[in-house]
């Protein structure tokens, strides 16, 4: 399966020297520790903010990797080589997110319970919080890539990219940190429903997005 | 896969960014022949050789790939399927090794070729096992090669091919040449020097 051969390499690029996959992790780690330094010790305040704070870092920290991930195949050729292979370029973008999301998202969501407790997040949010991000950062990744694409040929693309992807990502953040904040108050929305509905969406359409977002770049 | 019988353009026009880089060219390879693509530094060689692979569109005329079995590609996309290309950028990232490249290229091309044996082709058995970010620019273009001669693609598109290469490199590369057109391929190079094979010369202005 090419998709899949491809898929791996991205993620043994990534976890090479000189790839970003721990760089978002430690940065998800470095961002979220600061703010109950910047807070201080009000554990009730900490717990109430947690959601969202967990949740808006997780989605910078897997942005952070976002703008090279078809640039350094652009810049070095590589991606002339995606394009002539068997796989469309829709194929190309889906491996491509499924690799950031094994690279960032993955180990994000695995991350963010040992978060949580400097937080002194209430013990009903964990489900929710991993389930959440295990749901939802396919989303980011997803609809990152649409950015990625877009600003593929800006050499300096990095503050672009969070212009255009953060907005489509409300959502994500929304739902993700509202299942956890109505699972502590003790009460059951639909939020990680619906959360799941955006992802999948995301997921399944965001690769036919990014694909036009590549021919424009590559064939102009 | 049927191979190619003959690559026809006919009143192709380009356009990168807003400038016309190419005005109603015309010209016909058949199997077993190459293509010599010359011209001044920006008169077009390697926007022709992408508009080839379906790597930019083209804005009139057309490209049209006929196969041995009559039919004819004319999309860009499908075309890039007969493509062996050689850009460049030769396409090589620092973190892997060149046998990595191989398998990674083997199995994403799905084609049956024997890596370490390319590798011994092309003179890189030495460093098979050493990461891309340590080869100088001539044995990064061996490599590139090496990816070209592990599967069958029967139209190669190469952008000066020889520039960074040593003598015995270069007399690879022409008896690579040679034998890819005894067998029925079609070679496009867009070179500044003689290519040193029977070629056709296509001069762009």
């Amino acid at each position: 399966m090419s998709v899949a051969t491809l898929a791996a390499r991205d993620v043994r690029l990534a976890t090479r020297a000189g790839g970003n996959a721990f760089l978002a992790l430690a940065f998800f780690a470095a961002a979220t520790t600061l703010v109950p330094l910047g807070i201080g010790a009000q554990l009730r305040l900490l717990g109430t903010v947690a959601p969202g704070i967990i949740w808006v870092c997780a989605v910078l920290a897997a942005l952070l990797s976002l703008d090279r991930l078809f640039q350094t195949d652009f810049e070095d050729g590589s991606l002339d080589l995606l394009a002539i292979g068997p796989l469309s370029l829709e194929a190309v973008a889906f491996a491509k997110i499924v690799a950031h999301w094994l690279t960032t998202g993955l180990p994000l969501t695995c991350l963010a319970p040992i978060i949580a407790l400097l937080f002194n997040l209430p013990t009903s949010g964990y489900g929710p919080l991993v389930a959440g991000l295990a749901i939802g950062t396919p989303a980011v990744s997803a609809i990152g890539a649409i950015g990625a694409s877009l600003t593929l040929s800006i050499r300096r693309g990095g503050l672009i990219l969070p212009l255009l992807v953060l907005p489509l990502l409300a959502p994500v953040v929304i739902f993700g940190a509202g299942a956890v904040k109505s699972a502590i108050d003790g009460f059951a929305n639909g939020a990680l429903l619906l959360l799941a509905a955006f992802s999948l969406a995301a997921v399944l359409l965001s690769p036919f997005a990014a694909a036009a977002g590549l021919r424009l770049n590559l064939h102009a | 896969m049927d191979s190619p019988a003959e690559l026809a353009v006919q009143d192709l026009v380009l356009v990168r960014g807003d400038r016309l880089v190419q005005q109603r060219l015309s010209f016909r390879v058949v199997a077993g022949e190459t293509l010599a693509v010359s011209g001044r530094n920006g008169a077009g060689k390697t926007s022709l050789l992408r508009a080839i692979a379906g790597l930019l569109e083209l804005k009139s005329g057309s490209i049209s790939l006929r196969l041995d079995g009559g039919r004819s590609v004319t999309s860009g996309e499908e075309r890039g399927q007969y493509v062996g290309w050689i850009g460049h950028q030769d396409g090589i990232k620092p973190q892997l090794t060149p046998l990595e490249h191989l398998n990674f290229y083997r199995a994403y091309f799905r084609c049956g070729g024997n890596a370490a044996d390319a590798l011994a082709r092309t003179g890189l058995a030495q460093i098979r096992d050493l990461p891309a970010q340590y080869l100088s620019a001539g044995q990064r273009r061996r490599l590139a090669f090496a990816r070209l001669v592990l599967g069958f693609r029967p139209l190669w598109l190469f952008d000066e091919p020889l520039s960074t290469l040593d003598t015995e490199g270069r007399n690879f590369v022409r008896l690579l040449i040679e034998k890819h057109c005894s067998v029925g391929g079609i070679v496009v190079a867009a070179t500044h020097e003689p290519l040193g094979v029977r070629s056709v010369e296509l001069e762009l202005s």
